[in-house]
């Protein structure tokens, strides 16, 4: 029987499984114990298993008008309790210095008059809207949901790839890579205290409703999605069904006299809160793009006249701007007076003056990526591209330094992933999920780790074809339950002692009845 | 409820009813075909498509061109597959509202119709539309298990029996355009799943009276076009919060309840004898009711496009 790990090779990174080869680090000891006596048969036969239910249960996202079931990779990634406790605190840091500095900059400007973030940034981003400056958020909140890109570097480090603070999408994978693994993998899961992921739609339906209009005791939340046409489509049905709330589309709402209502089978139902899965260039076409089918008209109007909450804000884009992204650490330093918990991946402003000059003769070496790109689009990896392909970009760059930055290229982790019949290592990343609700922020713990499944790709996005895994953030003892009600305690309760169920008409008769029964179908005893 | 919402649901339910019926209809004809020496197979098709309001061009007709249409076509949602990737796609669009047990048995349905052509080819026509049948069986039942029975249930619950209507009236023209034989009454009562229930009922007397009697008025046969009229005629009744004083609140609930009493305070013989007229009036009800509804329950404005600067 071929050994699973027979041709495993550690990489030139962090490896997340392995110190050295055959040697699994602490957090994986139960798993590779699982995995060890495996046929890549009986891994293949689970793996397919696996498959089959994503596909039934439409777990897809759409390429190209195309549905594709999601891959979720069989081989969980681990994360230690101690190693958790740093990222959800980083990143709850990161989120608290964005909330700031969107207040700032939709409101006073301190921070640029102050010079911490030069002001040209923000004037020559293409998601500053003007049109959100002065809506004022009930609760504060502009960041309701918040997906963080981490990578680890070649030290195991967690560092920050990028924030998205607009609407990152991929929690539904998160929760149905959980399900789905516990059915196929249900010994590692016993063997294992993983801290559970179910508790999301209800921490964002907390925050929904705490972020409703003033004045609105039992606010009415809603999920906005383009529709079905949408590849995150799925996503936005599993949120909406699992906080029990309506998925609407733009031709759903109307919006009269400043108030959003939706149309019913019984009239015009009044609108609070709407959890919106659409760019904000489509969002309103009285004040984004006039051709927008699949806005609501006067939807803005109605967030300034403080009548409607939109989540996450309007002109969030700002502060995901991968150049802005560069002046992150500052934002915590200036805003929160704290240093910050996870640092950047190295990153080269291209518009300040005399950086183009070290770039350029190096941009074989470096990562290349437009500032507005969303799903690894036009990200250009130095070492792997064409001597074309980086004369084109580096044409770009001088064009447009404001429109590029440059990183060095992290080695990203590891972790063992079934290509074919045997595991091999391909890089991940991770985003963790966060919810601000005005009074806490809260990270899912876990969150989504993206594979990239060709051999030595860097690029883990799945509109790049990438696939996932799901995420165990191993439970620390100190950890509360997030289910457990605290009550007094008390005797143990014994359960009623149950009857026994109704007998069918069928258990009534005798067995002799029944035998004689028998003996007349096969045509009498046979003595 | 949202009006698009309901809107799906009132699909789903006609849709699905729409693949087992016409999988029915179709499992009829074949039979039929095979079991009297004496149809023209062309002359057969053409009546069946013009029941089933296909249009129909000059060619000649075999039944597995028919096949092909009314049972392959994935593009026509009048075809079985069609049927079913148009139920599928209104509960993509409403996964938030019908149970996510329903959703998977309408998505591994559609997942599995690539394969329909293959069976088909396999094992036969029959095997294909025993499947259907069950998958929507499947469908039926957990509908049944799963679902609230709360708006979108009665608006599920009322496409699905107005689509009832409609196909077994269809089914029963094809029993007039074929002459009324007593064979074909019998392939009809069992391809209605009715057989059984038909002989307990009568006894063996199986002439046109009976039959036409069983399916169109039965109280108890669920798909007799009785029991289907009064099951839609109930669920608009639970729609309207509000009776009101006199006479029934909606158009629909108007239309329906004429339907219903014009069948049952007219004698089976008067029926029979006027079997055509009856069955094309139902058929002109259905969709009334389906435009009635709409109106009513699903307006929607379409997407406007708005041009800044306009008053």
């Amino acid at each position: 029987m071929a050994d699973l790990f027979e041709e495993y090779r550690l990489g030139p990174g962090w490896d997340e499984m392995f110190g050295e080869l055959g040697m699994p680090r602490e957090t994986y000891e139960a798993l590779h114990a699982t995995l060890q006596p495996l046929s890549s048969a009986e891994l293949g036969v689970r793996a397919e298993v696996l498959a089959r239910a994503f596909l039934d249960q439409g777990i897809t996202f759409a390429l190209k008008g195309v549905e594709r079931p999601f891959p979720l990779d069989i081989v969980p990634r681990i994360i230690a309790a101690a190693e958790w406790r740093k990222v959800e605190l980083g990143v709850a840091q990161r989120i608290r210095a964005l909330e700031a500095f969107l207040a700032d900059v939709y409101g006073a400007g301190q921070v640029l008059a102050d010079g911490v973030v030069p002001r040209r940034i923000i004037a020559t981003s293409a998601h500053f809207l003007r049109a959100a400056a002065g809506i004022n958020p009930p609760n504060g909140v502009r960041i309701h949901v918040a997906g963080v890109d981490l990578i680890r570097d070649e030290q195991g480090r967690f560092r920050v790839l990028e924030d998205n603070v607009r609407i990152p999408s991929g929690v539904s994978y998160v929760m149905e890579n959980r399900r789905a693994m516990a059915q196929v993998l249900p010994e590692v899961f016993a063997a294992t205290k993983i801290r559970p992921v179910e508790a999301y739609p209800a921490m964002l339906l907390r925050a929904l409703r705490a972020a409703a209009p003033v004045g609105i005791g039992n606010p009415t939340v809603v999920v906005l999605s383009p529709g079905v046409y949408n590849s995150a489509y799925f996503e936005h049905a599993l949120i909406a069904r699992e906080m029990g709330v309506e998925l609407v589309e733009g031709r759903d709402l109307v919006c009269v006299g400043n108030q959003v209502a939706m149309r019913t089978t019984a009239g015009e139902q009044r609108v609070d809160v709407i959890y919106r899965r659409i760019d904000d260039d489509f969002l309103d076409p009285v004040h984004f793009r006039a051709d927008s089918v699949i806005g609501v008209a006067g939807l803005l109007n109605a967030a300034r006249a403080g009548r409607v909450t939109i989540a996450n804000a309007v002109g969030n884009g700002v502060a995901d701007d991968k150049l802005l992204y560069t002046y992150v650490p500052d934002l915590i330093r200036y805003y929160l007076d704290e240093e910050p918990l996870l640092p950047n991946v190295d990153t080269y402003r291209l518009d300040e003056p005399g950086v183009l000059d070290h770039v350029l003769p190096r941009v074989g070496e470096l990562v290349l990526k437009p500032v507005d790109g969303a799903g690894g689009a036009g990200i250009v990896i130095g070492s792997q591209a064409t001597e074309a392909e980086l004369a084109a970009v580096t044409a770009k760059i001088v064009a447009d330094p404001r429109g590029w930055i440059a990183q060095r290229e992290v080695k990203l982790s590891m972790v063992p992933t079934l290509i074919g019949n045997r595991l091999r290592g391909r890089h991940v990343d991770l985003r963790p999920f966060a919810v601000n609700d005005g009074d806490r922020i809260w990270v899912l713990p876990g969150g989504l780790t993206r594979v990239a499944l060709p051999e030595g790709a860097l690029v883990v996005n799945s509109s790049q074809g990438g696939g996932s895994k799901d995420t165990w953030v191993l439970a620390d003892a100190d950890d509360p339950s997030p289910f457990q009600v605290p009550h007094p305690p008390a005797e143990p309760a014994r359960p009623p002692a149950a009857g026994s169920p109704d007998p069918g008409p069928g258990a009534g008769i005798g067995e002799s009845q029944q035998q004689q029964q028998q003996q007349q179908q096969q045509g009498g005893p046979r003595c | 409820m949202l009006s698009r919402i309901a809107e799906s649901l009132y699909w789903i339910g006609r849709y699905v009813e729409r693949a087992e019926d016409t999988a029915r209809i179709l499992d009829v004809h074949l039979q039929r075909i095979l079991a009297d020496p004496w149809t023209s197979e062309d002359q057969a098709c053409r009546s069946l498509l013009a029941v089933m309001g296909m249009p129909i061009e000059d060619q000649p007709f075999t039944s597995a061109r028919v096949v092909g249409l009314l049972g392959l076509d994935e593009r026509s949602p009048s075809s079985v597959v069609g049927a079913l990737a148009a139920a599928r796609e209104n509960a993509r669009g409403a996964r938030e509202t019908v149970s996510s047990e329903m959703w998977e048995c309408l998505n591994s349905t559609w997942h599995g119709l690539p394969n329909a052509r293959r069976r088909v080819e396999q094992q036969g026509v029959h095997s294909f539309f025993r499947w259907v049948r069950e998958r929507c069986a499947v469908m039926a039942g957990l509908t049944d298990a799963t679902m609230s029975r709360d708006e979108g249930w009665l608006f599920l619950v009322l496409g699905r029996n107005v689509e009832r209507v409609d196909m077994t009236a269809r089914l029963l023209r094809t029993h007039e355009r074929a002459g009324g034989s007593i064979p074909s009454w019998l392939t009809l009562l069992r391809s209605s799943g009715a057989w059984e229930t038909f002989l307990r009922t009568y006894r063996g007397s199986l002439d046109d009276r009976h039959a036409a009697e069983f399916l169109l008025l039965d109280r108890l046969f669920p798909r007799s076009v009785f029991a289907a009229l009064s099951t839609a005629e109930s669920c608009l009744t639970d729609l309207e919060p509000d009776p009101g004083r006199a006479g029934v609140a909606t158009d629909a609930q108007r239309i329906v309840g004429r339907a219903r009493t014009n069948l049952e305070f007219r004698g089976a013989d008067e029926l029979i004898d006027d079997l055509s007229p009856v069955l094309a009036s139902l058929e002109k009800t259905c969709s009334q009711v389906n435009e009635a509804v709409s109106r009513r329950y699903f307006r929607q404005t379409t997407a406007v496009n708005w041009v800044r600067g306009a008053a």
